[in-house]
């Protein structure tokens, strides 16, 4: 059984078909890395995954569990799934200590002693113990988003999702939230994850996913995707993700006034 | 010769204060102090209405207000959720509300909660006496307004916040209550703190309910020594108690919005 099963996957705001059919299955212990262009319905297909957004259509498992079914218990579902945030999201009113105990104590019940010690536990491993009295205004967004890693940590989740959780970081601060993901890669979490960091994916994922215009356009092991990409639009958008200053005026439809 | 458009304003500038000082002499040469202290200001007047002014009317004010606050900051609540709720129906009774008591005068409400209902239901009664009446009819005006305070303080909250709690498997009303509302609270302390200023204002109209010696607020009872005393000096008085309400809400609205700025 997948942690992650999802067949024909649509999803339509209004008019707009963002997800046109998405099959895709992360295996337990598995990192997936998501990548492709802007708009192409990365977010969305993370998203729905713990029902942020409601599918239009198709099914989604997750440990078995079809999230999709009406019946289906979310919140139950949610707890075992992490999720991580572009803009970190902490609950600003809390100190980072209560960001991470809140849901432990308000959803799994835990008492007071049990949270703070996952807390505590959980804090240590992304190293920012020291900073447990502190609000989440006082701490780097490098700092906050380790938080929130450690709060999504201390649910004891089956899997974590990222959605982009470097690019609201100054370049300085992006290696230690890497870092963090890596040792969770190493622990054997399942990660799927949504990013802009082409060295972090080629270097932690098993598998890479690119994404266009709304669906899977292809998938494989690192190496392949970015050492000898199958299709078109996939080295397309590798060339000016990766050779950024190389892209030319030609490429872009760029016309000179003679 | 013409000025540097520097020296210019400077001109300006000490023009400016020279003319605020001048009409200030010029009033102040013209006024009658006499007859003005005589009116205003006399201290026998003043001093006969201690303690009674603070030991009675002052604190009634401040019940009024306080009872009334209470009651509008519930109900807001209630409205300001139901105009955020996803059932049609609920939204639309409190924006019909919300419509309805701002765009009535509270005096007319009043009315309504002292006169008009008790003589449609005379076998009943509003618990509380003067107090309960004030309590709804002050309250229901002061709600509709605080559920517009209350609404744009939730929206103010960051759509992650929800997101961030549901993920975490939070239920709604659980994210609500324990993540939502305590941040949206902080953003509407400032604008609520104004309610209350507007509040304790409105306890003025309380007399039109026919108050006794027991339940007589600051305005009330500074026209019923106006005339006794035939003096205007009550009002002065009553004007300055006022005032030991209001300022120091509005000195701590303007510390709590300087904080705010600050942890932005
Ligand atoms: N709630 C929404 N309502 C309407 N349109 C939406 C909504 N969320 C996303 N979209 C649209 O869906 C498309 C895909 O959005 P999505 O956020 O999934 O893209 P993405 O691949 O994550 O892009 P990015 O790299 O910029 O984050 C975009 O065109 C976006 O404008
Ligand atoms: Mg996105």
């Amino acid at each position: 059984m997948s942690t992650i099963e999802i067949s024909g996957l649509h999803k339509s705001f209004g008019a707009l078909e963002v997800l046109r059919g998405i099959d895709l299955s992360v295996e337990a212990g598995e990192v997936v890395c998501v990548i492709g262009p802007s708009g192409s319905g990365k977010s969305t297909l993370l998203r729905c995954v713990n029902l942020l957004e409601e599918p239009t259509s198709g099914t989604i498992r997750v440990a078995g569990t079809e999230v999709t079914d009406p019946d289906c218990d979310i919140d139950a579902v949610r707890r075992g799934i992490g999720m991580v945030f572009q803009q970190f999201n902490l609950f600003g009113h809390l100190t980072v200590r209560e960001n991470v105990t809140i849901a432990q104590r308000r959803v799994l019940r835990r008492s007071r002693a049990e949270a703070e010690r996952v807390a505590t536990a959980n804090l240590s491993r992304v190293g920012l113990l020291d900073k447990a009295g502190a609000y989440p205004a006082q701490l780097s967004g490098g700092q906050q988003q380790r938080v929130a890693i450690a709060r999504a940590l201390a649910m004891d989740p089956q899997l974590m999702l990222f959605d982009e959780p470097t690019s609201a970081l100054d370049p300085e601060l992006v290696g230690e939230v890497l870092a963090v993901m890596r040792g969770l890669a190493a622990e054997g979490m399942t990660m799927l994850v949504v990013t802009h960091e082409m060295a972090f994916a080629r270097e932690v994922a098993h598998r890479v996913v690119f994404m266009d215009g709304g669906v899977v356009v292809e998938q494989g092991p690192p190496a392949e995707v970015f050492g000898s990409p199958r299709e078109e639009r996939t080295r397309t958008f590798l060339h000016r993700v990766l050779e950024p200053a190389r892209v030319s005026e030609n490429e872009i439809g760029v016309q000179r006034k003679e | 010769m013409s000025m540097s458009p520097r020296r210019r304003r400077q001109v300006f500038r000490v023009a400016g204060y020279v003319l605020f000082a001048a009409v200030l002499v010029a009033v102040a040469a013209a006024a009658d102090w006499g007859r003005l202290s005589e009116a205003f200001f006399r201290l026998d007047v003043a001093r006969s209405m201690f303690p009674d002014a603070i030991t009675v009317a002052l604190r009634n004010t401040i019940v009024y207000t306080l009872l009334a606050f209470v009651f509008g900051l519930t109900l807001g609540l209630v409205l300001a959720l139901m105009r955020l709720s996803s059932i049609l129906p609920y939204r639309w009774f409190a924006t019909a509300y919300i419509e309805l008591f701002r765009g009535l005068p509270a005096l007319l409400v009043l009315f309504m909660v002292g006169y008009g209902v008790p003589l449609a239901f005379p076998d009943r009664e509003i618990p509380g006496g003067v107090y309960g009446s004030v309590t709804v009819g002050l309250g229901l005006t002061a709600a509709a307004y605080m559920a517009e305070t209350i609404r744009a303080g939730i929206q103010a909250v960051p759509k992650g916040q929800l997101e961030a709690a549901r993920t975490l498997g939070m239920s709604h009303p659980r994210a609500m209550v324990s993540i939502i509302l305590p941040q949206a609270f902080r953003i509407v302390i400032p604008p609520l703190t104004n309610e209350i200023i507007l509040l304790t204002k409105d306890t003025s109209l309380v007399y039109v309910l026919g108050v006794t010696s027991t339940t007589i607020e600051l305005t009330k009872f500074a026209g019923d020594s106006l005339n006794t005393r035939v003096n205007p000096t009550p009002l002065v008085v009553a004007g300055l108690l006022y005032l030991v309400i209001t300022l120091p809400l509005s000195q701590l609205v303007r510390g709590l919005e300087r904080r705010a700025r600050k942890e932005r």
